[in-house]
């Protein structure tokens, strides 16, 4: 009799909770923190500074933040220098002045902006800083290393290189641009710990396709027996690996790069064999890290200035391997929509 | 006695000869007939643009939208057939909007007579900026499916010599009979040399200005395909680059005087074989960027000096409106 008394008063105890339950969840529960941080977020004017719009890698982020942000009753402006740094310093200063809550800057190099954005976060504005850094560190820096970026590439090269010629090539960007300067150092880094390889050529092709090209050709012509080449840009490395191909030489000269990882600009080129390597800092990334370091800024309630950290983007190294899946690159065209 | 008189066309020509005798001698691996292509087919795009500009120069103008027309037009061509157009409507498009561009530089020039200079930076400006604002999606528009076995007009060869080569070689033939032997060239050279003379005697010179630019503008879509077939994508971007500065220095410096009327297509090939053999050797040699500057600068002040030496210019040989 006690078992059955027992067994029926537990079923009467979870068809009182069965019934008392829903009740209580009608009620809802507060979550404390979400109102404050719409608050936080709400009306703020969030502008963006790029080198120059028109690019994959601009054009990606810019799509990303807008969409991160926009919902949550954002501002979001945007200031376009077209490759211009005097433009884009009138910009920054013009800025300060407005006083947006955070300002997102792309720098042309290491020292134009540095004094102004140091003035910005003195003012009151978070700056985070993009994939190029200046010479001031601010709240926080979303991008590439560009040093690991030299070494990897250049890694790949020499381990290409075991058993040939050792002879490489470098393909610089735009000397006065620091994201070349950093991967250049990277490349050093690596040669120095590799004495056999002889670098016969480093010339600066100033981001440009067809001066890549017309480098490659000649360096290719006089060292037939080159067996690998480190470029700074897959945008400027298509003329690169069309010398390459000219010279019949593709699958023989490791040629190894990165980008932004936008399908047209990298994967498909690997899958053709115009790249060898295309260490990708895949752009859709870099835009959530920095829409979710805005909203966390926006939401901490600290003084801007008072915290600064960095986020190095995880490098994708994209090779044939990989160059055919759907996550390894980004379509500008999907991120847009 | 007849003295011996040495034009600029001479001294660059001797300068040329000089720098390339130097780098053959001293240079291992310039003298061959590898890295003879090599150097020709660098230049080839920057040297079918000096025909252009040539052509206007000779006919007392300058073309500073030149860079517009090589970039936005193929540009187009690569971005309509991404997105799904076909070929040959793509580059019919591209034509009509190049030779839009050359009747409006035209027009502006001869009939409304703004100055060349300021017309032709204008028009440029509009043009590479309506590329960027309507018509590109990026600055660098990539080659696609749809454009296969188009990209032999700048790759590969043709019996042994690079495309880009003979590309060059088919522009610099089709100027050179367009300027001596039909009577539209005999006229751009009497234009150049003395517009007023004639319109006197009965040459139509508004409607030849307006055929210089328009000539203008589809060798410079010419370029450009060959340029953008060479790297299989068009980096529109090069518009705001300083090749019309390298164009430029081709005409001039090959010894085609901007006060109009004088040279031809020699001395663009005259010019573009200095400007190349300075950049493949400098390249062999690894010379790092600045020092590549600084190089191409002290050459070119130097055929200048040399000429400003043995040709001083005084009230009578000065001509209006030389810059």
């Amino acid at each position: 009799m006690r078992a059955s008394n027992l067994v029926f008063g537990t079923i009467a105890l979870l068809g009182a909770a069965a019934f008392t339950g829903p009740a209580l969840a009608q009620q809802g529960l507060d979550e404390p923190f979400q109102k404050p941080f719409r608050d936080a977020l709400v009306g703020k004017t969030v502008a963006y500074v790029p080198v120059a719009m028109n690019f994959d890698l601009t054009e990606g982020w810019y799509a990303v933040l807008k969409k991160e942000l926009e919902p949550y009753g954002v501002k979001f402006e945007i200031r376009d220098p077209n490759w211009n740094t005097n433009a884009g310093a009138q910009a920054v200063t013009s800025l300060i002045s407005e006083k947006p809550a955070v300002m997102v800057i792309h720098n042309p190099d290491v020292q134009t902006y540095a004094k102004l954005l140091q003035r910005a976060e003195n003012e009151g504005i978070f700056v985070i800083q993009i994939n190029m850094g200046s010479a001031y560190r601010s709240s926080a820096f979303v991008g590439a290393n560009w040093i690991e970026i030299g070494e990897r590439d250049t890694e790949a090269v020499v381990k290409a290189c075991q058993g040939k010629s050792n002879k490489i090539a470098v393909i610089q960007g735009a000397l006065s641009a620091a994201a070349s300067a950093y991967t250049l150092k990277g490349v050093e880094n690596v040669l120095a710990k590799h004495p056999e390889i002889k670098v016969v050529s480093s010339q600066a092709a100033d981001w440009d396709a067809s001066k890549a090209k017309a480098i490659t050709q000649t360096v290719l012509k006089q060292n037939p027996d080159l067996c690998g080449i480190v470029g700074f840009w897959d945008g400027m490395d298509i003329g690169t690996a069309a010398a390459i191909k000219e010279a019949g030489l593709t699958g023989k000269v490791f040629l190894a790069t990165s980008g932004g990882g936008e399908r047209k600009g990298a994967c498909e080129l690997v899958k053709n064999g115009s790249f060898d390597l295309n260490l990708s800092y895949d752009v859709p990334t870099q835009g959530a890290q920095m829409a979710g370091t805005i909203k966390w800024l926006l939401s901490s309630g600290a003084k801007p200035g008072s915290v600064k950290g960095s986020e190095y983007t995880t490098l994708i190294p994209i090779t044939k391997d990989n160059a055919d899946s759907q996550t390894a690159c980004w379509n500008l065209a999907d991120v847009k929509k | 006695m007849k003295r011996i008189r040495l034009g600029q066309q001479e001294i660059v020509f001797a300068v040329f000869t000089l720098l390339f005798l130097t780098f053959s001698i001293f240079l291992r691996g310039f003298l061959t007939p590898e890295n003879m292509l090599t150097l020709l087919q660098n230049v080839a795009v920057l040297g079918i643009l000096g025909l252009a500009m040539a052509i206007v120069v000779i006919g007392r103008g300058i073309d500073l939208s030149l860079i517009a027309a090589l970039a936005v037009p193929p540009g187009v061509v690569l971005q309509m057939v991404q997105n799904g157009h076909s070929l040959p409507g793509s580059l019919a498009t591209a034509c009509l909007l190049s030779i839009a561009l050359g009747l409006v530089n035209g027009w502006l020039i001869a009939y409304a007579e703004v100055p060349s200079l300021f017309a032709t930076l204008a028009t440029g400006l509009l043009v590479a900026g309506l590329g960027q604002a309507a018509l590109f999606q990026l600055d660098v528009v990539q080659w696609s499916d749809g454009m296969s076995g188009f990209e032999r007009l700048g790759q590969g060869s043709i019996l042994g010599i690079p495309t880009s080569i003979v590309m060059f070689a088919i522009a610099c033939v089709v100027v050179v009979v367009l300027l001596r032997q039909t009577r539209w060239g005999a006229y751009i050279y009497a234009v150049g040399d003395n517009p007023n003379a004639a319109r006197v005697t009965g040459i139509p010179t508004r409607p030849i200005i307006v055929l210089q630019y328009v000539l203008a503008a589809l060798i410079g879509y010419f370029a450009g395909l060959v340029l953008a077939a060479s790297v299989s994508s068009m980096p529109t971007r090069i518009f705001n680059s300083t090749l019309i500065y390298d164009v430029i220095l081709v005409v001039v410096l090959g010894g085609i005087g901007l006060s109009g009327g004088r040279g031809g297509v020699v001395n663009v090939i005259i010019g573009t074989l200095l400007i190349g053999t300075m950049l493949n050797g400098m390249t062999i040699m690894d010379v790092p960027f600045a020092g590549q500057n600084l190089i191409k600068g002290l050459v070119l002040l130097l055929a200048v000096i040399t000429d400003t030496f043995l040709n001083p210019r005084n009230e009578e040989t000065a001509q209006q409106g030389d810059i």
